[in-house]
């Protein structure tokens, strides 16, 4: 017993080490990431980010350097204060409190001082920097936007998030990311890869040395500079033009899917998300949630395409051989569902197809809906039928564009319509708003320009895209550079697109013609309500259009939701043909025109439903339109 | 006895462990004193270049205690232990401190650190007294001077302060207790142990209760044959929950603050998770970056010279007391479990060894050594690893210090060399 007691122990010591050992080093083991290990300090080189370029070249997004004045601290000695703050621009109790903000974050390490300074103190600053120890000078680098405008498509950048990091572990605190647009969907693209050196630290967070004599230390790659679909100069035009309306424009190249421009309205400058005061001017545009500015209306706002839509049924009737360009209908100043009586603005008449569409008879296309549905032997096929050739056009889904965000809007299935109805209780008659555009159906103002953009086609449209050149190669990405095509044949078109041309020479927008260039297109006028106070109300009309040009050999396709702007020629079609002039010809020769689009706003209808007064809608008066002295919010906004 | 006979006689066995184990802590001496300035590994400027050095001169003792008479130890070993008496003795007054403490001779080229001195000289004094033919260790008187001898080092280094030192020499009890001491006493001194840290875990009342609990159990439960004189159980009992008692007064009012944290934060006194981790990374910050730098070695380690952490100088004094941490690191399991089992081969060798000599003075060195060399293996590497609280002695052979690695050499040595003569009834 006693010879034994030592060695016992012995044992029994040696035993419990070891269970010990493999506790720590086998079951909670817990490799040293490079990243998490504190004797590993990484210190990362960020290339410049990359260019963005218009279609033409133009340059839409730079890089500015900035300069911040670092401070650690701990290094810092005994200065002339009164001096360094003159010297700075900061008054002493600016002086003191930094500091001591710096010194409660960490005495070692490095913070901001005084943030971005113009490059005209920097080169002042420069070499005196050197007498005071402890402050340096930071030089990084911020987005510069040379546009005031297309915030909606190129988006903006921030820091990244935890989310961001958790998701993508190539980011770490601090670093930027692409938020929206252009620079999120681009982002990797752009970016680059940062480069990394690992430092060997101490406990006391010196540097000794490179890890591993820096064999795992990575060097940066740059940023690549790309070329996007968006004509810079129609795009500051457009929004020119969308100065206090509220919507969305969208032109597309239909002969590539390229984006000409994207505008939504209200929109802000790209300059305000950059630089110190970003975060403040941020919120007050995510706050602002009676106009928001925020909300990209071109991709986003899903409504009721109203009369642009009935080209579709159009198109989808002569495929189906219900009716031929000839077919005549009846208007009576309106047609009768059952006994209701819907009205209609075309003047009445007998009806074909090429007056139905110049002149918008929703007699005509009512027919014509029904004609659809009469040649098949159930609703429901016929519905299937339908449902097929509408989405043939790109509606009711996602494009697939390189867009960062995006809706599907709405083409109602059959089971929708069972949901609602019932099973096999409901008929064409139930759905006949869908025939001029004002029933189930919405669209987002993209959609409705791609759309147009096939029809312009003559049965085909390329993917809306953003992308055109990256590092100047164009771009080969199968999705936007091979056609997709709809169910409706090539030869029914041409009919339709006659009576889209004659909407201009004859039609519901024969006033604003364009000397020399043939236009097809298309008004819509859309009744719209919301709620005041629980109170289902109507709202003044939005003034929706859609056109390509020239008819023949189609270069844009555009359309234009103008939200509230009454009857379709009033603020759609002046835009849509002042766009379509200014992109083809360059400038612009009606004067007065532009004038009006220029100078009209319509906050007085964006206010009419919070005033909490009685109003009026669809008021003819463009006096009522006169431009109001601009406000804060204006101001702001543009 | 020529010097072919002492070659031929010495235990190969323990020689090689003890190369070993002096070989693998040079080289973690020299990872966790690395840089990459550092020109020669000879260069006395550096820690190991030191450390290499005194592996020299170590070589050179282990050569002058062989040429030696081995009956020189115990005739001598009064001398020894009176010289290492006066030595202690003497730091009050010629003493070099260091890291707050006085327990340095400063003899220019290298300190001399007497107490490393006098757990050699007081193990042979312990084995010479008790090898005595008159000493009988069952007798109350002999316990006495037994005791004595062993406390007076132990209370000359208390004062230092140095109370790990000074705690190595209890674990020459075990000498005691291998030579006939009655067993009882390490009873009562296990039972003690458990009362303290149960008390600071439960608190007296709860202990009380156990304790009473205890006793009307094996009350109703004894067997007639069993004659238990009542009386002594149940003072046995009070005086049990007396020391219970004392126990939160010895805690609250002789402790410092600094030794009840390491208590808290050993038996994981404070129950609030983040204060726990808040005193991990304070008062355990020691421990903390050691089990951390352990834990990131895993199973075959960063490799030499790839410990980060080392590196970093992460685990304060790595290269003397935490040296383990660094084979844990750059090592891994690999390299920790092969010290560990080393350690322990090592030391059931030494007990093979001591209990084969025929002479009792050197069977009882041998239980010294192996006593002294246990309870700094086992209190070390309980600190490094996290199960035992900080108690800093350094690991021996492994540790980086001159005075530690000359006498631990010196005390295994002279052990070994007693050993060559094992076949003679007296030296």
């Amino acid at each position: 017993m006693k010879k034994l007691l030592l060695s016992s122990i012995i044992v029994i010591i040696g035993i419990t080490f070891l269970g010990r050992l493999s506790y720590l080093q086998i079951f909670s083991f817990s490799p040293d990431q490079l990243l998490e290990d504190p004797a590993i300090k990484a210190i990362y080189d960020y290339p410049e980010r990359g260019y963005i370029y218009d279609r033409n070249g133009k340059l839409l997004v730079g890089n500015d350097p900035a300069y911040d004045v670092m401070v650690i601290p701990r290094e810092v000695k005994p200065l002339d204060t009164l001096e360094f703050c003159k010297l700075l621009g900061i008054d002493k109790e600016k002086f003191v409190k930094e500091l001591k903000k710096a010194r409660v974050y960490s005495p070692r390490l490095p913070s901001v001082f005084v943030p971005q300074l113009s490059k005209q103190d920097y080169a002042r600053l420069q070499e005196k920097m050197r007498h005071y120890h402890g402050f340096y000078i930071q030089k990084r680098s911020l987005r510069y936007y040379d546009t005031p405008s297309a915030a909606n498509v190129l988006g903006y950048i921030s820091e990244v998030n935890e989310r961001d990091i958790q998701k993508n572990p190539y980011y770490t605190q601090g670093e930027l990311t692409g938020r929206t647009g252009v620079e999120k969907v681009y982002e990797d693209t752009l970016r680059g890869r940062k480069g990394v050196q690992y430092i060997q630290k101490d406990r006391f967070n010196r540097d000794i040395g490179k890890y591993k004599d820096g064999t795992l230390d990575v060097e940066p790659e740059q940023g690549k500079e790309i070329h996007i679909t968006i004509d810079k100069e129609l795009q500051e035009y457009g929004e020119r033009l969308m100065h206090g309306k509220w919507g969305g424009i969208v032109a597309i190249e239909p002969s590539s899917g390229e984006i000409l421009s994207m505008i939504s309205g209200p929109t802000y400058d790209p300059s305000l998300l950059v630089g110190r005061k970003r975060s403040a001017n941020y919120s007050k545009l995510h706050y602002d949630t009676i106009s928001k500015p925020t909300f990209d209306r071109s991709i986003l706002a899903e409504g009721s395409p109203g009369s642009p839509f009935k080209i579709l049924n159009a198109l989808v009737a002569l495929q189906e051989n219900a009716i031929q360009p000839t077919t005549t209908f009846q208007c009576y100043n309106g047609f009768y569902v059952g006994r209701t009586k819907r009205g209609c603005h075309c003047g009445g008449g007998m009806r074909n197809m090429h007056v139905g569409i110049y002149n918008s008879c929703n007699a005509y296309f009512a027919g014509t809906f029904r004609k659809i549905y009469e040649q098949y032997e159930t609703t429901d096929e016929a519905h299937d039928v339908w449902e097929k050739h509408v989405k043939s056009f790109g509606l009711g889904n996602y494009l697939g564009s390189d867009l960062h965000t995006g809706r599907k809007g709405r083409i109602p299935s059959k089971e929708y319509y069972d949901k609602w109805y019932g099973d096999n209780r409901w008929s064409s008659s139930y759905i006949i708003s869908n025939s001029i555009g004002q029933g189930e159906v919405a669209v987002t103002p993209i959609q409705l320009a791609n759309m147009t953009a096939a029809i312009a086609n003559r049965g085909h449209y390329y993917t809306p895209h953003l992308i055109k050149k990256v590092e100047g190669k164009d771009i080969t990405v199968p999705d936007f550079v091979k056609p997709k095509h709809t169910t409706i044949d090539k030869r029914h078109f041409e009919p339709v697109i006659q009576g889209m041309a004659d909407v201009y020479n004859k039609g519901t927008a024969r006033w604003v013609q364009i000397p020399d260039i043939s236009i097809a297109g298309k008004t819509g006028t859309v009744e719209n309500f919301t709620k005041i106070d629980g109170v289902k109300t109507q709202l003044t009309d939005h003034s929706v259009f859609i056109a390509f040009a020239p008819v023949e050999n189609p270069k844009i396709a555009i359309a234009v939701y103008i939200e509230n702007g009454y009857y379709g020629a009033r603020y759609g079609g002046h835009i849509a043909s002042l766009m379509i002039e200014k992109y083809i010809k360059g400038k612009i020769t009606r004067k007065d025109l532009e004038n009006r689009m220029l100078e009209r706003t319509l906050l007085h209808e964006y206010s009419k439903p919070y005033s909490g007064e009685e109003f009026k809608i669809n008021e003819h008066d463009w006096s009522q339109h006169a431009k109001k002295p601009e406000t804060e919010l204006e101001l702001f906004q543009r | 006895m020529s010097g072919r006979s002492v070659l031929r006689r010495i235990d190969w066995l323990t020689v090689l462990f003890y190369v070993l184990l002096v070989a693998i802590g040079w080289v973690n001496i020299y990872s966790s004193t690395f840089t990459d300035a550092d020109a020669s590994i000879f260069s006395f400027s550096s820690s190991h270049g030191k450390q290499l050095f005194f592996i020299g001169a170590s070589a050179v003792a282990i050569l002058i205690i062989l040429a030696l008479e081995a009956s020189f130890f115990e005739r001598f070993s009064s001398i020894f232990y009176i010289i290492s008496i006066v030595l202690l003795l003497g730091l009050f007054l010629f003493g070099k401190t260091i890291a707050g403490a006085t327990s340095w001779y400063n003899l220019g080229f290298f300190n001399l650190q007497p107490s490393e001195l006098a757990k050699v000289c007081t193990s042979l004094a312990l084995a010479k007294y008790l090898s005595d033919i008159q000493t009988d260790i069952k007798r109350g008187k002999d316990q006495l001077y037994a005791f004595l001898i062993i406390l007076i080092p132990a209370i000359l280094i208390i004062p230092q302060p140095d109370p790990g030192s000074a705690l190595v020499f209890f674990s020459l009890m075990f000498v005691l207790f291998r030579e006939g001491l009655p067993l009882y006493y390490l009873g009562i001194g296990f039972l003690a142990v458990l009362v303290f840290i149960t008390t600071l875990m439960f608190g007296t009342v709860w202990i009380s209760i156990a304790i009473a609990l205890l006793l009307v159990l094996f009350f109703l439960l004894k067997k007639k044959r069993f004659k238990m004189p009542l009386l002594p159980l149940i003072s046995f009992a009070i005086i049990a929950i007396l020391f219970s008692l004392s126990v939160n007064f010895v805690f609250n009012h002789v402790f410092e603050q600094r030794h009840r944290d390491r208590f808290s934060l050993w038996l994981r006194l404070e129950k609030d998770p983040d204060k726990l981790e808040q005193i991990r990374k304070t008062i355990g910050y020691n421990t903390y970056q050691s089990e951390k730098a352990i834990e990131s070695g895993g199973f075959f380690g960063k490799g030499f010279l790839e410990g980060t952490r080392t590196k970093g100088d992460f685990v304060p004094e790595q290269h003397t007391d935490y040296i383990f941490s660094t084979v844990g690191e750059e090592w891994g399991f690999v390299g920790t479990s092969t010290v560990v089992v080393l350690f322990t081969l090592m030391l059931l060798r030494l007990v093979y060894l001591a209990e084969r000599q025929k002479n009792s003075f050197s069977r009882m060195y041998g239980y010294g050594v192996i006593s002294i060399l246990l309870i700094h293996y086992f209190i070390n590497i309980g600190m490094v690893i996290g199960v035992l609280p900080t108690i800093g002695i350094p690991l021996p052979f492994f540790s980086y210090g001159g005075s530690g690695l000359l006498f631990f050499t010196a005390l295994l040595f002279v052990f070994l060399k007693l050993d060559t003569n094992r076949l003679k009834e007296d030296i």
